[in-house]
């Protein structure tokens, strides 16, 4: 069986100052998805949900309410968001990008929601069309109505290590920004290398200028691929205390702003790294595996794990 | 703290394209090392003089090695399984070697037929001759973090092995995570173990990538003291124990991830991704350097 090569687990993860466990956020179904070009039908996006909620995830991105016009893959929102198992324990965050999308993700029976802001004021504009302040008083307003109802809010920071508009983003932006969504609410900032361009040198001073303005324990990374500098980075973020840590089965979600290129970071190499290091994450990596399986079938595309690749291929999968 | 200058050696020409399905022209693999040489790597891994009858692809490695353009400063290792091969690689104007040991009975044995025991008393005779010629030798131990058929490693066989190699006179020993298994954990584990029996300075590290754990995994071995690199350009050569997957790390995203860290290479990594689109262009096979597919605006 391919899993004699699976690393065991060196119970040292204390020992080496890494986190014991670490939270994986699965970002698969709404960031993979959304930069995926095929549109998948809305019975396959709540299989792959469901399936997800069955490999120990602790929390899978689910969906965007956000007007279809400009995102159509995620234009089914609502149907997504009723036609999912909830599992307990699990958390089905979804994008509120304004008050409207927020107060429709609650309709739709949405128990927590994510806000998306960004270090960059070119990308902010290109993106959202509107200045960093403006974007901020518009999650303002969700995090009012989020913390009347209860519900918990995560923010995003985006071009934390680079912007494909401005090129060097400085880490005292990245915290500023960071700051400003902690303030309002947000009980998590996920950091997010939004074009892959950062190496753990720019990842180590970028949380060294975050880590004076927020605790520790309430930040995430996101980092993408696209570089191959992912795992390197992730990695140096774990060992400076970061225990939460975004990926995407599959590696699903190319780079809209290089094309061809990858996106996000696969959940299972990810996972096969943590075990290795002996952190607990509570996910089995062979249902993450089979679900990637599942989804790439679907989109009839090839994965972007190196670890899917490597155990499929190797005809010893049982 | 990481050291302030890494070694790159480049092993596509040998490592990487003995991986590759495709044989490949002479005249393409001398223009390729050429192009190389142009990049600032200071060491590139040229052929290896084993029988064509076991890596036909090397088959030509005396024209190669008598092709290609030999920089000053820049050497050009071979592989010499046996004192045979090293006769044929000096009579061919090569001025250093590289002998492979593995940290695994199984594989030595599946490889090339015999125990660790007997493929180190075989060595014996390169390294006699090689100190006769003042041939530099380095050493590659295999499987240090995994064996496609024992599985789990030692860390204190490997310690062995590379011990055993570095007494015999190799200068340098590079580690290999031959099937990609390795993460930072057991590179970090098997790297303690080894560098109690061998100085840091005199330890390089070989990862590939076939499970995308190489980067992370180099970056622990650099944090520890490791100042040597092996990588292939655009990632040439797939793992022949896991069909389609990935195999040697690429030079282009290990010399990104260095360069991102202040770490002084000397090499430039335009020309290096020129140099892997050439190669797969004339290999007709995409690369598997990330750092390649990004930057390649279509």
């Amino acid at each position: 069986s391919c899993f004699s090569f699976l690393p065991l687990q060196l119970p040292e993860s204390q020992a080496s100052g890494l986190p014991e466990y670490i939270k994986i956020v699965e970002v698969g179904p709404r960031d993979g998805l959304q930069n995926e070009k095929v549109i998948v039908p809305t019975d396959i996006k709540i299989e792959l949900i469901n399936r997800l909620s069955k490999t120990g995830l602790p929390a899978i991105e689910v969906t965007s309410f956000v007007s279809s016009k400009w995102v159509p893959q995620m234009a089914d929102h609502k149907e997504v968001m009723r036609g999912i198992e909830r599992h307990p324990g699990v958390q089905y965050p979804v994008l509120t990008p304004n008050l409207q999308g927020f107060h429709s993700a609650i309709a739709a029976g949405a128990t927590e929601v994510s806000v998306f802001g960004a270090a960059s004021e070119s990308f902010s504009k290109m993106n959202i069309n509107c200045s960093i302040e403006e974007s901020i008083e518009k999650f303002e307003e969700i995090a009012k109505s989020a913390r009347n109802m209860d519900i918990p809010v995560r923010g995003y920071v985006s071009c934390a290590l680079g912007c494909p508009y401005e090129g060097n983003i400085i880490p005292a932006k990245v915290a500023e920004v960071s700051k400003r969504l902690y303030s309002m609410g947000c009980y998590e900032i996920s950091l997010g290398d939004t074009i892959g361009v950062g190496t753990p040198g720019s990842m180590k001073r970028m949380l060294e200028a975050v880590m004076k303005e927020i605790p520790l324990s309430a930040l995430a990374v996101h980092c993408h691929d696209t570089y191959g500098q992912a795992l390197a980075n992730i990695l140096t973020a774990i060992q400076m205390g970061v225990a939460v840590v975004d990926s995407s089965v599959a590696g699903l979600g190319g780079c809209p702003y290089a094309k061809g290129a990858t996106g996000n970071v696969a959940t299972e190499d990810v996972i096969y790294m943590l075990n290795g290091l002996g952190i607990n994450t509570g996910v089995n990596l062979y249902t993450v595996m089979e679900t990637g399986n599942f989804i790439c079938t679907a989109l009839n595309k090839k994965t972007n794990s190196k670890v899917a690749q490597a155990s499929f291929n190797t005809g010893t999968i049982h | 703290a990481f050291p302030r200058r890494v070694k790159v050696v480049e092993v596509g020409p040998r490592d990487g394209l003995q991986n590759e399905k495709n044989v490949v022209p002479t005249a393409v693999k001398i223009n390729l090392i050429n192009m190389l040489s142009e990049t600032g790597l200071q060491v590139i891994e040229a052929t290896s003089f084993v029988s064509p009858k076991w890596v036909p692809q090397m088959a030509d490695h005396t024209e190669v090695m008598q092709g290609i353009n030999k920089l000053p400063g820049i050497s050009y290792p071979v592989l010499t399984p046996n004192l045979k091969g090293f006769q044929a690689a000096v009579a061919a104007g090569a001025k250093e070697v590289s002998i492979f040991g593995a940290a695994s009975e199984l594989f030595t044995k599946k490889n090339i037929n015999c125990s660790i025991e007997e493929s180190l008393e075989r060595f014996d005779e390169v390294m006699a001759a090689a100190r006769a010629a003042s041939i530099p030798v380095r050493g590659y131990v295999s499987c240090v973090l995994g064996c496609p058929y024992e599985g789990k490693i030692s860390a204190a066989k490997v310690a062995e092995v590379s011990k055993k190699m570095y007494s015999m006179g190799c200068y340098e020993i590079s580690l290999g995570d031959t099937i990609g298994i390795g993460t930072p954990g057991s590179m970090k584990e098997m790297l303690t173990t080894v560098m109690k029996e061998v100085p840091v300075g005199a330890l390089a590290v070989h990862c590939h990538d076939t499970y995308g754990q190489a980067l992370a995994n180099i970056l622990v071995a650099l944090q520890m003291g490791v100042s040597v690199v092996d990588a292939s350009v655009a990632g040439l050569g797939g793992c022949p124990y896991a069909q389609g997957a990935s195999g040697n790390v690429a030079t282009e995203d290990l010399v990104y991830m260095l360069n991102g860290l202040g770490i002084h290479t000397g090499v430039d990594l335009q020309k290096l991704m020129d140099t892997g689109t050439f190669i797969c262009s004339a290999l007709n096979r995409r690369t598997n350097s990330k750092v390649s597919q990004a930057s390649c605006r279509l």
